[in-house]
């Protein structure tokens, strides 16, 4: 008995070895050395991350840490997923659980500042909204003077909402619930008047409902919600490579470089910023201490950020969001990419 | 190995004494382990400090005092969203103490009627009772919860159904009370001539009325001793034992029939405006789903701890009350049950403790406890983990044992009193 | 009576009447019915209330359960199918979402090209347990052993194990029944070893990594024989020293060495695939291991007499089990990164069951000590007696007797804490009943499904919990008998 107990110990002892990873160095040698990213993302939210039956994760957050994976180590399926809680997202960053946290986290000041998060740019920009059930007969969400509103806990949309109503002096009850699925269940019972979240997430939301038709999104978005990647304070490079990775996306879009055309742009593009990028002319990826190729590959993991909103979360799929305020900037979006020179 | 040194005469103190005698053996191991111990906290300390520093954090509880900026549904002390994370807290604490004691009262009775049923000798009855324990204890409580919650949910009419010429749902109990599948609706108690409050500080007020109707139970109940000593006292002097119920009965009701009369309390019936009931106090299903699993689990323990302890009860004693003429209920209440308290008072304890720690899980269901607000929300909103945590940590500590102090307490007191 | 008088009574029957058939109200189904539901109003009345709730409980579900639908690939294909079959508005279970999602439910995200490997852990799992919670009786052995052969092999075909493992543990399963027949002792050896083989089979990896572990203490024990002549204590000082020097210093290059020379891997499957049955079984099984020898120590000092030991081990004791288990996780999760050096980051699950296992010895601890004080004194005594010193009294005196005694209260507190595994979902681990669901409901297919997954959770824990909560109130009542 006593020696089965003692080898059990052992076999932690094992695990322990095998597992713990002393971490020096900048974060980009650490990912190189592990030849993995470690992503942050969310445990289950349909288009943005969620693992299918064989837990191959997909989604518009996952297809960014793909493309940061493929710039960085050259093969977009070297990340491991790691699925955080609203409670567990932020620790997992800063103790450096993760390598970058795509988890649609807002972009505010104090956890800028406070939380030491470097964001490194806006992949969605979404804002808070209502839904509500049509027969409810409210066009506004400033009738819902009295109602009780579902909530996911732990979020920015509390803080959010409750200066919402405050502001104009209406009174509400909050019921918090611990996750999306729950928020649905309870709305589709009544047992709330309103739900409330993200817009992306009440369109996602809606779109999955049996009679989305009876359900309508109020005009009023109470707040701004920059959803972007972050990264942890303190490794400005590793900062810089999780940034313009994203700018690559944003910007293959607007040259029109797609997943399938970029080979031939390589070879034929005259376009010099389009070379600038794919690294055909100057070598813009040693700045940052990778290859000339990052911003191709990144491109190649899953296409430029149109293809990627398109495959994820776009008009075509049943989610079924429209680009809105992101757009290209020259679509009247928002999407506005640096240079690349 | 061991020889015994007291037997020769103080021998000089040598160092090897420390690790072969035996009476310095101890202390050496004392001081060793006590070392190792300090080393391991001093490392995780340090460690602790370490990390801080280069995540760029602190360790100070000012956040505290920052204003919260969210909104709890259920708030036993005034509570808004301008108020600071400590009141957000204590808003929690008072939630989980609010479930943890209804959910130990119910559970006890529940638990001690299904702890004797099972062993009724109405077979039906007792193999149900059987089924009830073994299918509450043996799934995970997290299961329990969030399947009673969804029930109310699904179940339950939603407040709109109440509306209307012909509404698809009404309210129960002449009008009183309107189950919804947000919260359950039951009237308030309204004052025509309301005494005003006391101010306790802290925007916490009490009604000068429940001051008074607790001062007239609380006084009632030891007129009620007096009473019963004085009939004692005459039973012992006469032998004959004087009636008593009905001045017991006065002392308790009267003066409260006294009060209701003179602040003309009466009933205030919820009634349906805009979205949601108003008026009356809305108990919501977060609270009574958590309520119930906590209580239909923790029952099923109960029920085995009082059905275990009902059979250390020997034989002997139920054949001889039976022998003395009591009927079987007299028995039960007035032999068994209070031996068998003996055996079952101590893990009653642990199983209070383990209700009030379960009441945890309460975020499963939306009910801001301490673990939902400081340990949650406030957790979240100010990224102050560490503070949080060992802060939500202690107070569940010190919880669990007032509660292990009050039970032991009282265990002392039922203890056979050997003589 | 005497003859004398025999005279003397006028008229005595001298054959006896035919016997009467009893009653009809004191034989049969009608005398149990009256005896056992009808004696008295009161029972009356609840035998009529159980049948309301019975009937109750029937009406409710029966329909719903009756209509259930296993074939279809999403959930308004279940309603069209229910709708069309039994009529609109018919209510009925979809558990084709179970049929379709299984695997998720017991594997979670394993590969699913590797599922027997699992099933081969569990089932050997089984032999290994054998010789510690089967021991009491042949019979429970022998069927236990049979059945788990039977269902793991089984499993393991289906599941498209390769030959060589599918031979590699029916060898394992039968040899473990032949020594279960002869003597279940021999097993011994095996279950010593299990820990670290258990560990290999699910995470997978070179099988040197866990040789070199057990080489750690090998060394230890040839250190403490060499020097256990000079002096006990500075044996087991240097053993103990040996072994971590090993473990810390040697044993990781001298494991990739030895796998560059011959290489002994299989697939590596990391724990972020994990989930389900799967990740409950292994925090379970994992956490009451390892939480064993640390609540023996426990157990031992909190009876011991020197204060501060004793003091230690009581706050230590009480502290744990003061705090809810939810909190504990959190620590797992959110704080267990400051406690440790600066950079050192290792994996949740790995985490969790350090803090599962910590919980889990506050709580074997006291168990544990129940069996210590359940021991006669004149056990203690006993062992004083024949000059014994505290380690070997404890080793082979007191705690053979206190474990046995103590096996229902680990098999409860097991019981306990594999209910307590759901918990962590709250730290974004994949739990079968609520991270589980919620993925699945992630899919759009899936949206809404909402009774079933818990119907079906639900009845696997039951199945389990129930099972071993069975098992051990017979031993409970088989150690009764034992000490009257």
């Amino acid at each position: 008995m006593k020696k089965t107990v003692f080898l059990g110990t052992a076999a932690a002892a094992t695990l322990l070895s095998g597992m713990v990873m002393a971490q020096e160095g900048s974060t980009l040698a650490q990912v190189k050395e592990r030849d993995e990213l470690n992503c942050g993302v969310n445990t289950g939210l349909v288009g943005f991350a969620a693992p299918d039956a064989n837990g191959n994760w997909t989604g518009f957050d996952v297809a960014f840490c793909r493309a940061l994976a493929a710039a960085v180590l050259g093969d977009a399926n070297k990340v491991r997923f790691v699925p955080t809680t609203g409670q567990t997202r932020f620790t997992a960053l800063s103790s450096g659980e993760v390598d970058v946290l795509a988890r649609n986290s807002t972009w505010t000041y104090s956890r800028d500042t406070d939380l030491a998060l470097d964001f490194v740019g806006v992949n969605y920009y979404d804002g808070q909204g209502f839904m509500v059930n049509r027969e409810l007969g409210v066009t506004s969400a400033k009738e819902l003077d009295g109602a009780t509103i579902c909530i996911q806990t732990g979020t920015t949309t509390e803080l959010n909402l409750a200066d919402y109503f405050r502001a104009n002096n209406m009174n509400y009850t909050p019921v918090n619930i611990d996750s999306n699925a729950e928020g649905e269940q309870q709305y589709m019972a009544g047992a709330c008047d309103a739900y409330t979240t993200d817009a992306s997430g009440l369109a996602a939301t809606r779109a999955a409902f049996a009679d989305p038709e009876n359900h309508i999104i109020l005009p009023e978005i109470i707040s701004k919600e920059p959803l972007g990647p972050a990264v942890r304070h303190g490794d400005s490079n590793w900062g810089d490579i999780a940034r313009w990775t994203l700018n690559a996306l944003i910007a293959a879009e607007e040259y029109g470089i797609t997943s399938r055309n970029i080979e031939e742009l390589v070879r034929s593009s005259t376009n010099p910023e389009v070379q600038r990028l794919l690294g055909a002319t100057d070598d813009l990826g040693a700045m940052m201490g990778l290859d000339a190729e990052w911003a191709r590959r990144a491109i190649l993991a899953g296409g430029n950020y149109g293809e990627i909103f398109a495959a994820n979360i776009g008009e075509q799929t049943p989610i079924g969001l429209a680009r809105g305020l992101n757009a290209q900037w020259t679509q009247g979006g928002l999407l506005y990419a640096p240079p690349f020179r | 190995m061991m020889t015994d040194v007291s037997a020769s005469a103080d021998p000089p103190f040598r160092l090897s004494m420390l690790v072969n005698d035996r009476r310095y053996r101890s202390l050496t191991f004392q001081v060793i382990v006590f070392i190792l111990v300090m080393a391991g906290l001093w490392w995780l300390i340090d460690n602790t400090v370490r990390n801080l520093a280069l995540m760029g954090k602190s360790f100070n509880f000012g956040f505290l005092f920052q204003r919260a900026g969210y909104d709890i549904p259920q708030t036993p002390i005034p509570y808004t969203s301008d108020d600071t994370h400590l009141r957000a807290a204590a808003v929690g604490l008072l939630n989980t103490l609010i479930v943890s004691i209804l959910g130990c009262i119910a559970a006890t009775v529940l638990g001690v009627i299904v702890g004797v049923a099972r062993l009724s000798r109405n077979w039906l009855f007792a193999r149900l009772m059987t089924i009830f324990v073994e299918i509450f204890r043996n799934m995970p409580l997290l299961l329990w919860i969030l399947i009673i919650y969804a029930i109310f949910t699904e179940i339950l009419p939603p407040p709109n159904a109440y509306r209307g010429e012909n509404p698809a749902a009404s309210m129960i109990l002449f009008d009183h009370v309107a189950l919804t599948n947000r919260y359950t609706s039951i009237p308030t108690l309204a004052m025509t001539h309301d005494p005003g409050s006391l101010d306790l500080g802290a925007r916490v007020t009490f009604n000068w009325a429940t001051i008074a109707f607790v001062v007239a139970l609380v006084g009632g109940w030891f007129l009620r001793r007096v009473l019963l000593s004085h009939a004692q006292s005459v039973q012992d002097r006469t032998g004959e034992r004087p009636l008593t119920w009905w001045r017991s009965l006065a002392v308790m009701v009267l003066p409260s029939l006294f009060l209701i009369w003179y602040f003309g309390l009466h009933l205030k019936a919820p009634t349906l405006q805009g979205f949601n009931f108003t008026g009356g106090l809305n108990v919501s299903n977060g609270l009574v789903a958590l309520w119930l699993a906590l209580t239909l689990y923790t029952a099923a323990f109960i029920a085995e701890i009082v059905r275990a302890g009902i059979l250390a009860v020997s034989r002997g004693q139920s054949e001889a009350a039976f022998a003395l003429g009591l009927r079987p209920n007299r028995t039960m209440s007035l032999v068994i049950l209070p031996q068998a308290l003996r055996v079952i008072i101590p893990p009653l304890i642990s199983q209070y403790l383990n209700l009030t720690k379960n009441s945890s899980l309460a975020i499963a269901v939306g009910y801001m406890d301490l673990r939902g607000t400081l340990g949650g929300t406030t957790l979240n909103q100010t990224g102050r983990e560490l503070e949080a945590i060992v802060l939500m940590m202690l107070t569940y500590l010190v919880l669990s044992l007032i509660i292990s102090a009050a039970m032991n307490v009282f265990n002392a007191r039922v203890k056979l009193k050997e003589r | 009576m005497s003859d004398t008088h025999a005279q003397t009574v006028a008229y005595v029957r001298d054959t006896m009447l035919p016997a009467a058939a009893p009653p009809l109200r004191e034989s049969g189904a009608v005398r149990w019915l009256r005896e056992n539901l009808f004696s008295g109003p009161v029972n009356t009345i609840l035998t009529i209330l159980g049948l309301l709730i019975v009937w109750f409980l029937v009406a409710t579900f029966w329909d719903w359960f009756a209509h259930s639908v296993w074939n279809a690939s999403s959930l308004s294909e279940c309603r069209e199918i229910i709708a069309a079959t039994w009529g609109e508005g018919a209510r009925g279970a979809c558990f084709a979402v179970i049929r379709e999602r299984w695997n998720q439910y017991v594997f979670g995200f394993y590969p699913q090209s590797l599922y027997w490997r699992p099933t081969m852990t569990f089932g050997l799992l089984m032999v290994a347990l054998a010789p510690v919670l089967f021991s009491a009786s042949l019979t429970i052995r022998r069927v236990v052993l049979v059945i788990t052969a039977v269902v793991t092999l089984w499993a393991m075909s289906v599941l498209g194990a390769p030959v060589g493992w599918l031979l590699f543990s029916a060898a394992v399963l039968v040899a473990g029944l032949l020594a279960s027949e002869r003597n279940i002792a021999w097993l011994l050896p095996f279950s010593a070893i299990y820990p670290l083989l258990g560990v290999w089979f699910l995470w997978g990896g070179s099988l040197w990594g866990p040789i070199f572990v057990l080489v750690g203490p090998l060394l230890g024990w040839v250190a403490w024989r060499m020097l256990s002549g000079v002096s006990p204590l500075l044996a087991t000082v240097a053993a103990l020293l040996v072994t971590l020097l090993f473990w810390m210093g040697l044993a990781g290059e001298a494991a990739r060495d030895a796998e560059n020379i011959l290489s002994l891997s299989i697939e590596s499957v990391r724990s972020d695939r994990f989930g389900g049955f799967l990740l409950s079984l292994t925090i379970g099984v994992a956490g009451i291991a390892l939480s064993l020898p640390l609540g023996i120590m426990l157990a031992l000092a909190r009876r011991s007499d020197m204060f501060l030991i004793k003091s230690l081990a009581v706050i230590f004791i009480e502290f744990i089990r003061g705090v809810p288990l939810i909190t504990l996780l959190f620590v797992a999760s959110l704080l267990l990164n400051y406690f440790l050096p600066p950079g050192t980051s290792f994996d949740i699950i790995l985490r969790v069951i350090i803090m599962v296992t910590i919980f889990a010895a506050a709580y074997m601890a006291e168990v544990i000590r129940g069996g210590l004080a359940a021991l006669p004194r004149g056990q203690y005594e006993a062992a004083d007696a024949l000059g014994l010193d505290y380690w070997k009294a404890q080793r082979l005196i007191v705690l053979p007797q206190a474990l046995k005694i103590s096996i229902p209260g680990i098999v409860s507190t097991f019981i306990g804490m594999f209910k307590d595994t759901t918990l962590v979902t709250f730290v974004g681990l994949y739990d079968p009943l609520k991270s589980m669901s919620d993925a699945v409901r992630a899919n759009i297919a899936w949206k809404g499904i909402y009774w079933e997954p818990f119907v079906f959770v639900g009845a696997i824990f039951f199945l389990i919990c129930f099972g071993m909560s069975r098992y051990s109130m017979y031993l409970e009542r088989r150690l009764q008998r034992g000490h009257r």
